[in-house]
């Protein structure tokens, strides 16, 4: 139901691979022209898909949850909330600061479908350049249909939602809930990221490092407080965050929970 | 396979002959300097990652109250950082060409394309080569390196076409490249390491890698030699673990016990002599010993060891609190000269100077630093540490090193991550 753009999708691999022989992908046009299409066709075969292949869907989610909610109550934190995504325009959740980039690309015509959320998931910044989504793209077409199929149950007329599951709490790292009640000094926290912004660009751009601007107060709290415990394993970020206080983590999380998208 | 030692058997002499080596806080308020009148003035002498970082958070933080003029002969920058990837043939030249305008036009930095000659320390005031003179409230010098003359007999910078450094990137790094990849078929490149202290301490090593990257792909039977005065160098462990995956028998590393401290050169002739035997090479990679930018020096900055002793809280120097010196030319303790350094050290300095000047906030300093290095196609490695100011030097208070052994997938994550963060961190310096 997605050739145009599943193929392009792939084409996006293959000249990775293989140099200039393959065409240059279809892009947005072709995708943007089977939109409507695809969702109609995703209405009927969504049912099917849930049930077939909901449990790896779900398993599949795994990568996306520690940014995105969806299912009932869901709410934006480090990427917007995915309930009713399908048929979305990029970039158009008043309430969700987007990238430059993201809501260029909705202005521009681009509307979430099977077709291109699966080019989009397939290699993130080739569908959208300077995006602030962390992700290095998922390799398998078939993981990619599973996670999509799943997630399509989410979007469309439902009443019996599941809840939407935390992106983070302090509980799973073994931290004192009492850090977030810690309010940060935005001057101060400006001042400890210059040590952040050497490897993190504050325009959206992620080439192997993330994004870090805008991020919800609690969920860069408790990422620092990760590192800074040994719970989540970077070497780099061990070392910056095992440093830092508790009122320098704050501090950071109210700079950049404030920061604008700048270079 | 690195520094060759009694047992293994082999020396250079074998490994030329026979190509069969076996290669195995608290914030504080600090008072407003009197100023007669205007805008108080900073000039800062050296684009690089230290000077441009400087000039642009001074400017950028201070909103316009501080006049940044920044001095750089120059149009166009090259990093060091990552030229070693644009001869591997991983970048292009031009991605590693950064120009000046967006710090003129996005923070009002007076970008004067010129040469500093002369330094006036009582008048605070910079000569330039093209005539005029600059005054200055504060002065921040920023020059890199320079080479010392006579540290490798019958080397000097007349010869740097015959023998080129690269190590200060552009026309020379166009330059190896091009020698390089003209290497006749099992030719030998020839690579004069540095005595410590110098920029980039991974640095000959990472591109070393990237030489034999080349040469693997485009002369397979050709040989490296490295001729080395240390006994050991940064990351030597991961190096000599991918250049025995990804390069076998082609790399070789007469260090000093074999006369890799005892070398000079003859550049009409293409000649290497380690001690007392010559040998004739196809390209030789000179990187002399090093010192502060000879800025530093005109300066009265520098002491006998010939960097620029600094406070470490600051960066001023030692020997003038109107003068802070930053980057490779410091002497300031346990930071490697890097970019990374010099921007570490930078954004210190910048914090440092509007506080004199301007009354801002000052923060206790911070100081950190990564080192990416790439050792073939997807195998990024890194080391890094955090540091503090103590009142004797800037001191190392944590750190790591990627490991052997690691997966595939974690060396292409470190490369990736190295890609980022040099697009972060020249848009910290330049825009």
């Amino acid at each position: 139901m997605t050739a145009p753009c599943t193929a392009s999708a792939n084409g996006l691999r293959s000249t990775k691979a293989s140099g200039r022989h393959r065409p240059r992908p279809a892009g947005l046009a072709a995708c943007l022209a089977s939109g409507l299409l695809s969702v109609a066709l995703l209405m009927v075969l969504s049912a099917a898909a849930w049930s077939a292949d909901a449990g790896r869907g779900k398993a599949l989610f795994d990568q996306c949850k520690r940014c995105h909610q969806v299912g009932d109550g869901a709410e934006h934190r480090i990427g917007p909330q995915l309930n009713d995504v399908f048929g979305r325009a990029a970039g158009s959740l008043a309430d969700y600061r987007y990238s430059q980039a993201m809501k260029a690309a909705g202005a521009g015509g681009l509307v979430w479908t099977e077709a291109t959320l699966d080019a989009f998931l397939s290699d993130p910044v080739a569908l959208v350049p300077h995006s602030r989504m962390s992700f290095a793209g998922m390799a398998e077409a078939d993981d990619r249909a599973a996670l999509l199929a799943w997630l399509g149950g989410f979007s469309g007329p439902r009443s019996d939602l599941p809840p939407a599951e935390p992106t983070a709490t302090p509980e799973e790292f073994g931290l004192d809930p009492r850090i977030l009640a810690i309010e940060g000094d935005p001057e101060y926290g400006a001042y400890l990221a210059g040590e952040c912004i050497t490897c993190h660009r504050m325009d959206g751009t992620v080439k192997g490092i993330p994004s870090i601007t805008g991020w919800p107060l609690d969920d860069f709290v408790i990422a620092l407080h990760a590192y800074k415990g040994g719970k989540r394993v970077h070497p780099v970020m061990q070392m910056v965050a095992g440093r830092l206080s508790d009122e320098e983590i704050a501090a950071l999380a109210a700079h950049f929970h404030r920061a604008e998208d700048s270079p | 396979m690195s520094k060759r030692n009694g047992e293994s058997g082999l020396n250079r002499r074998h490994f030329l002959a026979t190509a069969a080596a076996a290669t195995t806080a608290v914030s504080a308020l600090s008072a407003p300097a009197v100023l007669a009148q205007g805008r108080p003035r900073v000039v800062v002498v050296g684009g690089g990652a230290g000077g441009a970082t400087a000039a642009r958070y001074i400017a950028k933080d201070s909103k316009g109250a501080v006049d940044v003029t920044l001095v750089e002969p120059s149009r166009a920058y090259y990093t060091c950082f990552f030229s070693n990837l644009y001869i591997g043939g991983f970048r292009e030249f031009a991605s590693i060409g950064h120009s000046y305008g967006a710090l003129a036009a996005n923070h009002g930095i007076n970008v004067v394309h010129d040469w500093a000659v002369s330094i006036d320390r009582d008048a605070r005031s910079v000569g330039l080569a093209g005539g005029g003179s600059l005054a200055y409230d504060r002065l921040v010098l920023s020059p890199g390196i320079d080479f010392r003359e006579g540290s490798v007999p019958g080397w000097d910078l007349s010869q740097q076409n015959r023998m080129p450094h690269a190590y200060k990137a552009g026309s020379q790094t166009q330059l190896l490249k091009a020698q390089i990849e003209a290497m006749p078929q099992g030719g030998v490149y020839c690579m004069v390491a540095p005595p410590n202290p110098f920029r980039c301490p991974p640095g000959p090593y990472e591109r070393i890698s990237m030489v034999a990257h080349v040469l693997k792909q485009a002369n397979p039977t050709a040989k490296i030699l490295i001729v080395d005065p240390k006994e050991k160098f940064s990351k030597q462990g991961l190096f000599e673990d991918g250049w025995q995956r990804h390069y076998p028998g082609m790399i070789e590393r007469v260090g000093p016990d074999f006369g890799g401290d005892k070398v000079e050169v003859r550049p009409d002739s293409l000649e290497v002599v380690v001690d007392g035997e010559a040998t004739k090479v196809d390209v030789c990679n000179v990187i002399p010993a090093q010192q502060a930018g000879r800025v530093a020096a005109l300066a009265g900055v520098t002491d006998e060891s010939g960097w620029a002793p600094v406070v470490p809280h600051t960066m001023e120097s030692r020997a003038d609190a109107n003068i802070h010196v930053l980057g490779d030319a410091a002497l300031q303790g346990d930071m490697p000269k890097s970019g990374f350094s010099a921007n570490s050290q930078a954004k210190v300095c910048a914090m440092a100077v509007r506080g004199a000047l301007i009354g801002s906030s000052v923060f206790p300093p911070r100081f950190s630093n990564t080192c990416w290095s790439l050792i073939g196609t997807d195998d990024g490695v890194k080391v890094g540490a955090s540091y503090e100011a103590t009142d004797e030097k800037i001191a190392k208070t944590d750190g790591f090193i990627s490991k052997t052994g690691e997966s595939a997938e974690l060396r292409k994550a470190t490369y990736e991550e190295s890609l980022g963060w040099y697009a972060a961190i020249t848009g910290d310096m330049f825009s």
